[in-house]
């Protein structure tokens, strides 16, 4: 009984504490980001401003008397919920209702004049006061019952649901609604069937014989090359790697990580050093065949080149793991009865490689069509969507709904390539035989094949390690694109110049402001997305509540979204009323955490399945509450998942390119959108130093989390199988 | 206590800081080269103390940020790049008006400039258009005029910018259309396409390509030509015999930008003869305005140019701009 009266005590004390945060939201805290014009307040709070003529405030700050008296009375009655939600509902309307110039629906003019003159996006009050509401609509979902009562998971969920809702659907719908745009701002259909079915966007002259064809034609032919490239390569390396004597295994793992930390655009700079007009191998090429060097390396093949090179070490790693999970057993069992080893790798090895060599080939294609740095520096005329995208948001032929309809189309394009990997990856297990005994040796690859796969992956790694090269020394040298190379520090202190003055230490080097901001940004990125991503994969792996299935779906969706749709969705979401947060920081963070939350969800949702529920049960049966489990029981667990969660988060963090490049500002710009603007300028030796430093810093951030996060378990690991080592 | 992991994630999730700028700073968008551009927001900052936050965009693509942050501005003072876009901005009435003390210094080319938008911008630099060629991939005759970019031999290695995103680019196409007439400039326009390898987003970009030998002509403004040539690149600069355009590249405030006493202080400062003298200390060798600073020796000097009486208030105009920018759209950019 006592624990009884413990836990309503509790209860009435977090509802006091969200009712105080509606009240400081709603009474105190200035509503607006800046005062709209034409008001004058008292204070700028919703209750000042509704007291000053904008009326359509009124029954917002109404809601906070009547939850109060119905909280005293029953909160767990049906009353109070309703209103909750109400009150959540009135804010977002009035939010919508009046724009910035105006009210948006046109009898708010007639009952409040003052909407006339427009309102400003929601500051701390509008803010504070949503985040309060949605505490309380959890709080009276809980005393209903909802995820068994427990509060904490029910606000858990209700957070996460409304986030999602607001920074990933809100923004994709706004762009679908915007590709409906015609151009005097109406609602219609026409425009966007003339956008959908425009010729640029599908035509086939290329084919026959014309000059180009349509974007989304360039795109699936890049995206259907590269994947198959980029499988056969990766299923060469992991064959070579897992079937052969070769020995440097683990350097060749090692080296895969290397594109990962690679930033954008210096791999097609290096390319263009190497194999443009002028050169080193396209001049030697020419003379070796005395032909005049030409530009080949611009448009498909540049491009297909370069992704190439960042896509192979994934579908490697992909299907790394299929070929290894292959139970050699049935290979033995294949030889024993009689077949020869080419036999036996068609007739056994290769069905079971199918399915992941599909989802390897569906990644690279997806990986290929969301691109956006590779075909921006090597495409000279070749046009894909991405670039399309960028140039009709940020270039001078702004046209915001043709950008959408083109990101729909992306989108669309995307979301079935990721359906068709899903489901191939639904099918994973009937590759990996596990159960019985994998004792045998795996069959090694047969004479011929090994020949072929050498063949294949000889060139490549020679193509990588002059890639490498050139990013090494060239910011180093003077002039890496015209090979003048006499060693300087002169780019390096162009980027990164520092002086110790009077007033302390000031930065003069021009890649500080954009370095400060991409360190903060993702330093405060990575412990939101890792906290987010673990959070979801806790609420999915051990809570039950309705609508679990849909609120996986959504939360996978935001992953599936390729990087420039994210980017145009933004522009189109938040540049206005009522979320108004473009040219903030917050946005950039707020754009990282929720493209990579998912990533974080699938390392906990992995760590989850190993760990056994029992433990958390013991937890809660001693009387310990959901955020107490998770903080001292489950957390400690799924160390490794964290790690997995900060380190990717952080390194996308400073390396993404395609949905930052809209979002960043004069005032906050971000490392690689500055690169991009040197790669532009033809400033290659800026931009190699600069990534090169990116890089270092990625290193180096990369070893600090893992001293963060993994050195007590680490530590205690190593005992215990230091104790269990001799008895081997 | 037991929440206090996902309220504190929660807010920092609403975070929305209000765009309210400190004291000390001042948001530059600047459109000439880069490095002009940081040496400016550089020696401003030495000076001043007033932290500069600089971008740097062609002319085109600033003019439609200013365009899409119409009603909550976010930069201070648009220095740099050509004319007409800053014109059609003061038409637009994305600029403020401002008579700087300074303006008695300048020559009359940069005075009637601001005179002709009612001072909501002023000429901060001139130079001439024309092209530049890389001597190791040309062979003789050398190129001398317009109608030799239309040659055979320079078949896919000639470049020059998108007249969307860059003022120089446009430049080119209002110069071509006041030497030949609207059509035939078109005309032109469609059969140098096929020469073209690629419009490149930046105006200087072309040049760039020529110097380091990516394509043979880069179609860009003189001074740019002869920057590639004084660090070292085998570039020649043209003057098209046929008469050519040319550039008062400008400087405009922001209307209602967030740090206006410091903006005002950096556009009396850009109209110095000191702040003038840096471009060519960062390779720019454009005429400046203001007549005591010194006249870079690497300059093409425009007296020995045929330069046509540039019709800057017709062409500066929005609906002339649009009007060619669409036609160029349908005729010229929807032929890739």
């Amino acid at each position: 009984m006592t624990t009884d009266a413990l836990r309503a005590t509790r209860a009435a004390r977090e509802r006091l504490v969200w009712l105080a945060g509606l009240a400081l939201g709603v009474l105190v805290l200035p509503w607006h980001n800046s005062v709209p014009s034409g008001a004058s307040p008292f204070i700028p709070s919703a209750l000042g401003l509704a007291a000053d003529g904008r009326g359509w405030l009124w029954p917002l700050v109404l809601v906070l008397p009547l939850l109060v008296w119905t909280g005293m009375r029953d909160a767990a009655g049906r009353v109070f919920l309703t209103l909750a939600v109400g009150g959540f509902v009135l804010l977002v309307a009035q939010g919508f209702a009046v724009g910035l110039r105006g009210p948006s629906i046109d009898w708010m003019a007639g009952v409040f004049p003052a909407s006339m003159q427009g309102q400003t996006g929601f500051g701390w009050g509008g803010f504070v006061s949503g985040a309060a509401l949605l505490g309380l609509i959890a709080h009276a979902l809980a005393l209903r019952g909802f995820c068994r009562g427990d509060r904490f998971a029910g606000s858990a969920i209700v957070f996460i649901v409304a986030l999602l809702g607001l920074f990933v659907f809100f923004p994709i719908l706004k762009l679908a609604l915007a590709a409906f745009v015609g151009p005097d701002g109406e609602l219609a259909f026409a425009p966007f069937l003339a956008r959908l079915f425009a010729p640029e966007i599908w035509r086939l002259d290329c084919l026959t014989g014309g000059r180009r064809c349509g974007v989304v034609i360039n795109s699936l032919v890049l995206g259907l090359l590269a994947a198959t490239i980029c499988t056969t390569l990766g299923l060469a390396l992991a064959l070579i790697v897992s079937r052969t004597s070769f020995r440097f295994k683990q350097t060749l793992r090692a080296l895969s990580i290397l594109p990962i930390i690679t930033p954008p655009f210096v791999v097609g700079v290096a390319i263009i050093v190497l194999f443009g007009r002028t050169g080193l191998i396209t001049v030697w090429g020419a003379e070796l065949f005395d032909i005049r060097p030409t530009r080949w390396v611009y448009g498909l093949t540049g491009i297909l080149m370069a992704q190439v090179l960042a896509f192979t070490p994934i579908t490697f790693l992909v299907l790394l793991g299929t070929v290894e999970a292959v139970n050699p057993t049935l290979e033995e069992a294949s030889q024993t009865l009689g077949a020869g080893p080419v036999k036996t790798f068609f007739k056994i090895t290769w069905p079971l490689l199918r399915p992941g060599i599909a989802a390897a080939f569906l990644l690279a294609f997806i990986e290929s069509l969301a691109d956006f740095g590779n075909p921006i520096v090597l495409g000279g005329g070749y046009e894909v969507l991405s670039t399309r995208i960028f140039f009709a948001v940020v270039g001078a032929r702004y046209d915001l709904g043709n950008a959408a309809t083109l990101a729909m189309i992306l989108l669309s394009l995307t979301l079935i390539a990721f359906w068709l990997q899903q489901r191939w990856l639904g099918k994973k297990s009937y590759v990996t035989v596990t159960g019985k005994s994998d004792a045998g040796l795996a069959s090694t690859l047969p004479f011929g094949l090994r020949g072929v796969a050498w063949a294949a992956v000889i060139p490549f790694v020679l193509f990588t390690l002059g890639v490498y090269a050139v990013v090494l020394i060239g910011g180093f040298v003077h002039d890496i694109g015209r090979w003048d190379l006499t060693p300087t520090f002169a780019h390096l202190r162009t980027a990164f110049a520092f002086e110790i003055g009077a007033e302390g230490l000031e930065f003069y080097g021009s890649a500080w402001n954009s370095m400060q901001t991409t360190l903060l940004v993702s330093a405060i990125a990575a412990p939101l997305t890792t906290l987010v991503g673990i959070m979801t994969a806790w609420l999915v792996a051990r809570q039950d509540f309705a609508g679990k299935n849909a609120f996986e779906f959504g939360t996978m969706l935001s992953f599936a979204i390729p990087g420039t749709v994210v980017g145009v969705s933004y522009v189109a979401a938040f540049n206005v009323p009522p979320v108004d947060i473009t040219g903030t920081a917050a946005i950039l963070v707020i754009c990282f955490v929720f493209r990579n939350m998912p990533v974080g969800m699938r390392a906990g949702l992995a760590a989850f399945a190993q760990i056994d529920r029992s433990m958390e049960e013991a937890s809660q049966t001693m009387g310990a509450g959901g955020a107490a489990t998770l903080r001292r029981v489950v957390l400690p667990l799924v160390k490794p998942a964290v790690f997995t969660a900060l380190v990717y988060s952080f390194v996308t963090a400073m390396t993404a390119v395609s949905a930052v490049i809209f979002l960043v500002s004069a005032r906050h710009n971000m490392a690689t959108a500055y690169i991009m603007g040197r790669v532009e300028a033809g400033e290659y030796a800026l931009a190699i130093t600069y990534s090169t430093v990116l890089m270092i810093v990625m290193i180096v951030c990369i070893v600090l989390i893992q001293l963060l996060v993994g050195a007590r378990k680490l530590g205690r690991r190593r005992e215990f199988q230091g104790q269990t080592t001799p008895a081997e | 206590m037991r929440k206090s992991t996902i309220i504190s994630a929660t807010l920092a999730g609403f975070i929305s800081a209000p765009v309210v700028a400190s004291a000390n700073e001042l948001v530059l968008y600047c459109s000439v080269q880069e490095e002009w551009c940081r040496l400016m927001a550089e020696s401003f900052q030495r000076e001043t103390g007033i932290n500069v936050l600089m971008t740097r965009r062609s002319s085109g693509e600033t003019f439609a940020q200013l365009k899409a942050e119409e009603g909550q501005p976010r930069g201070d003072v648009w220095w740099g790049g050509t004319g007409d876009p800053h014109l059609q901005a003061a038409e637009e009435g994305l600029t403020a008006e401002y008579q700087s003390p300074m303006l008695a210094e300048l020559q009359d080319w940069a005075v009637s400039q601001a005179e002709a938008s009612g001072f909501r911008t002023v000429g901060i630099y001139a130079g001439a258009l024309g092209y530049g060629f890389n001597t190791d991939l040309v062979a003789d005759p050398a190129p001398g005029c317009w109608a030799d970019l239309l040659d055979e031999r320079f078949r896919d290695d000639i470049q020059v910018a998108n007249p969307n995103s860059s003022g120089t680019a446009y430049t080119l196409l209002a110069t071509l259309v006041q030497i030949m007439g609207e059509d035939e400039a078109f005309e032109f326009l469609g059969q140098l396409d096929e020469n073209i390898s690629q419009y490149t987003q930046s105006g200087a970009a072309p040049i760039r390509n020529a110097a380091t030998g990516e394509t043979a002509i880069g179609i860009v403004f003189m001074h740019d030509a002869v920057a590639q040539a004084v660090q070292g690149a085998p570039i020649t600069a043209v003057a098209p015999c046929e008469g050519t355009g040319y550039e008062i590249g400008s400087m405009s405030l922001v209307k209602d930008g967030p740090n206006p006493d410091n903006a005002r202080a950096f556009y009396d400062w850009a109209l110095s003869p000191a702040a003038q003298a840096l471009g060519a200390e960062a390779n720019s060798f454009q005429v400046p305005s203001n007549r005591n600073a010194p006249v870079p020796p690497e300059s093409p000097s425009l007296d020995q140019i045929t330069l046509i009486d540039y019709d800057f208030a017709t062409f500066g105009s929005s609906d002339t701009r649009q009007r060619l920018l669409s036609r160029w759209d349908d005729e010229i950019g929807a032929r890739r």
